[in-house]
C-alpha cells in the first residue's frame, strides 16, 4: 500500500485535498500531518496551502517541518499546490519573505497596471476561476489531459520561475506566467486539482501512479 | 483564450432539502441537495453555491452534514452561507468541505468578522454577500442600498461603497443580489451590477433575477459580471447548466465547455 503525506501546517483547509486523493486512491494510505517523520516516512507527499506567504514560512518553521519538505523533494514523488508551489522558490513579493530556495525564482503579484485583457477588459485580481493550463512540456502528470485543458485558480501572486526548463505548463492572466512547474521528482502547480473535476482528479491520479522519474 | 466566466448554480437549503421562493416567500420544495449538487457538476458547473436558509438554529447543523457529502462526491469549488456569525463558524463550514465562505448580515453588523475571517483563512475563502435595492426615486441619479432579513430592512448603506469596503477588510469576492429581481425572472438589475463591478478590483457574482439565458448573457456583457449565479432556471429543468454555456460561447463569451 503506497502511503501519501498530505504536509498540514495551518495553512488553510486540506480536507478537499484528500477527500480528492481518497477518491483517486482508495486503497492509498492518506494522512493529513504536521508531524515531520510522518512526511519522511511517507512514499509521496503532497504540499498543498492557501493564505499568505509570509505566515507559511513562519508555520513551516514552527512545526520543524522545512527540513522534512526538502528533504521529501530531494527523494520522493512530491506535489505542490497553490502556495505549496509558491514556497519552493527563493523570494516572494508577500510580506517580502524568502522562501524554501528549492527552486530558483520569484513569487509577484499580479501587476494592477498590467490587469487589461486583449479586448480592453480590466481583469480582477485575485484571479478566481477556470483558466487554461498550455503543456510546456511532455510528462507523466499530463497524461490522458488535453493540453489547454481548464483548472480552477485562485491567486493573486504567481511564479516566475528563474529557469525556463523548469517551466511543465503556462497559462496567460494576461500574460504569461509559469501555472506547473517540474523537477525530477518534483512537481507544482498554482491551480487546484482537487477542485477541478475530471481534469484535476486525473492529474492527482497520475501523481499517485507516479514513479518520480520524469 | 483565457479565464472563463463561471456559471454558478444556486441551492437554497432549508431542513436539509433545496427549495426556491420569490422574493424569499413562497417556498417550494426542489428536491435533495447532493443529488442536485451531482447533477449539475456532471453538467459542468463551475462552482456550487449553498445558501442554508434554516430558521431554527437547531437544524443548522444539517447543512455540515449536506456539504460533507457533497464534498466526498464533487470536486469542483463549493460556497456555503446562510446564518455565518462567527470565526468559529466559518471554520466549521470549511472543515466540513467548503471551499469559500458566504457572510451577509454579519458582515453589516460586525465588519471586523471580514478582517478577521479573511486574516484566519484567507481572502480566497471569504465571500461577502451583498443584498441591495435601488432607494433613487424616478429620474434621480441611481442609487443602492444594503438590505438585511432577506430584503425587509434598509441598514442606510451605499451598495457601491460598502462593496469597496468590504474589498478593503479583506473580501475575496462579492456576491451581488438585487433583492428587487431575486426570483421574478426579468433579469439581473444591471446598472447596479455593472456599478459595483466597476468599483472593486476582486471578482463580482451577479445573482438575482434570471428567468432565461440571455439575462446570463447580459450580466457578464452588459453587468460586467465575473460569474452569474442562477436557481430555479436550472432547478426545474428548465435549462441545464450545459445549455446556458453554449448560449453564452455562442455569444462569444469564453467559458469551461
Amino acid at each position: 500500500m503506497t502511503t501519501i503525506a498530505v504536509v498540514d501546517y495551518g495553512m488553510g483547509n486540506l480536507r478537499s485535498v484528500s477527500k480528492a486523493l481518497e477518491h483517486v486512491a482508495p486503497f492509498a494510505g492518506i494522512t493529513v500531518t504536521s508531524d515531520p517523520d510522518v512526511v519522511m516516512g511517507a512514499d509521496r507527499v503532497v504540499f498543498p496551502g492557501v493564505g499568505a506567504m509570509p505566515d507559511c514560512i513562519r508555520e513551516l518553521e514552527s512545526r520543524g517541518l522545512k527540513q522534512a519538505v526538502a528533504e521529501a523533494v530531494a527523494s520522493k514523488p512530491f506535489l505542490g499546490i497553490c502556495l505549496g508551489m509558491q514556497a519552493l522558490f527563493g523570494h516572494s513579493e508577500e510580506g517580502d519573505v524568502a522562501g524554501l530556495g528549492i527552486l530558483p525564482g520569484t513569487v509577484r503579484r499580479f501587476p494592477a497596471e498590467a490587469m487589461v485583457d486583449d479586448k480592453g477588459e480590466r481583469l480582477k485580481v485575485p484571479q478566481i476561476g477556470w483558466n487554461q493550463v498550455h503543456q510546456a512540456m511532455s510528462h507523466p502528470l499530463w497524461n490522458g489531459i488535453a493540453d489547454g485543458a481548464r483548472f480552477y485558480f485562485v491567486h493573486s501572486y504567481y511564479v516566475e520561475a528563474g529557469s525556463p526548463e523548469l517551466v511543465a505548463a503556462f497559462t496567460h492572466y494576461p500574460f504569461a506566467y509559469a501555472s506547473a512547474v517540474a523537477r525530477g521528482n518534483l512537481f507544482a502547480v498554482q491551480f487546484h486539482p482537487e477542485k477541478s473535476q475530471a481534469a484535476g482528479l486525473s492529474l492527482l491520479g497520475n501523481f499517485v501512479a507516479w514513479d518520480g522519474s520524469c | 483564450m483565457a479565464l472563463a466566466k463561471r456559471i454558478i448554480p444556486c441551492l437554497d437549503v432549508t431542513a436539509g432539502r433545496v427549495v426556491k421562493g420569490v422574493n424569499f416567500v413562497g417556498l417550494r420544495d426542489a428536491g435533495d441537495p447532493v443529488e442536485i449538487a451531482r447533477r449539475y457538476d456532471e453538467q459542468g458547473a463551475d462552482e456550487l453555491t449553498f445558501l442554508d436558509i434554516t430558521a431554527s438554529s437547531d437544524e443548522r447543523d444539517l447543512i455540515l452534514h449536506i456539504i460533507e457529502d457533497v464534498a466526498a462526491q464533487v470536486f469542483i469549488p463549493l460556497t456555503v452561507g446562510g446564518g455565518v456569525r462567527s470565526v468559529d463558524d466559518v471554520r466549521r463550514l470549511l472543515n466540513a468541505g467548503a471551499d469559500k465562505v458566504s457572510i451577509n448580515t454579519s458582515a453589516v453588523t460586525n465588519p471586523q468578522l471580514i478582517n478577521d475571517a479573511s486574516a484566519r483563512f484567507g481572502s480566497q475563502c471569504i465571500v461577502v454577500a451583498i443584498d441591495a435595492k435601488q432607494v433613487s426615486a424616478e429620474g434621480e441619479p441611481l442609487r443602492w442600498h444594503v438590505f438585511t432579513h432577506g430584503g425587509r430592512k434598509d441598514v442606510g448603506l451605499d451598495a457601491v461603497e460598502w462593496a469597496r469596503e468590504m474589498e478593503r477588510r479583506g473580501a475575496g469576492e462579492i456576491l451581488l443580489t438585487s433583492m428587487d429581481r431575486d426570483g421574478t425572472k426579468i433579469g439581473f438589475n444591471l446598472d447596479l451590477t455593472r456599478a459595483v463591478a466597476d468599483a472593486v478590483n476582486i471578482p463580482v457574482i451577479a445573482s438575482g433575477g434570471v428567468g432565461n439565458l440571455d439575462h446570463l448573457v447580459d450580466g457578464v456583457t452588459k453587468g460586467h459580471a465575473d460569474a452569474v449565479l442562477a436557481a430555479s432556471i436550472f432547478h426545474y429543468g428548465e435549462y441545464t447548466v450545459r445549455q446556458a454555456k453554449e448560449h453564452m460561447a455562442k455569444h462569444g463569451i469564453e467559458v469551461r465547455l
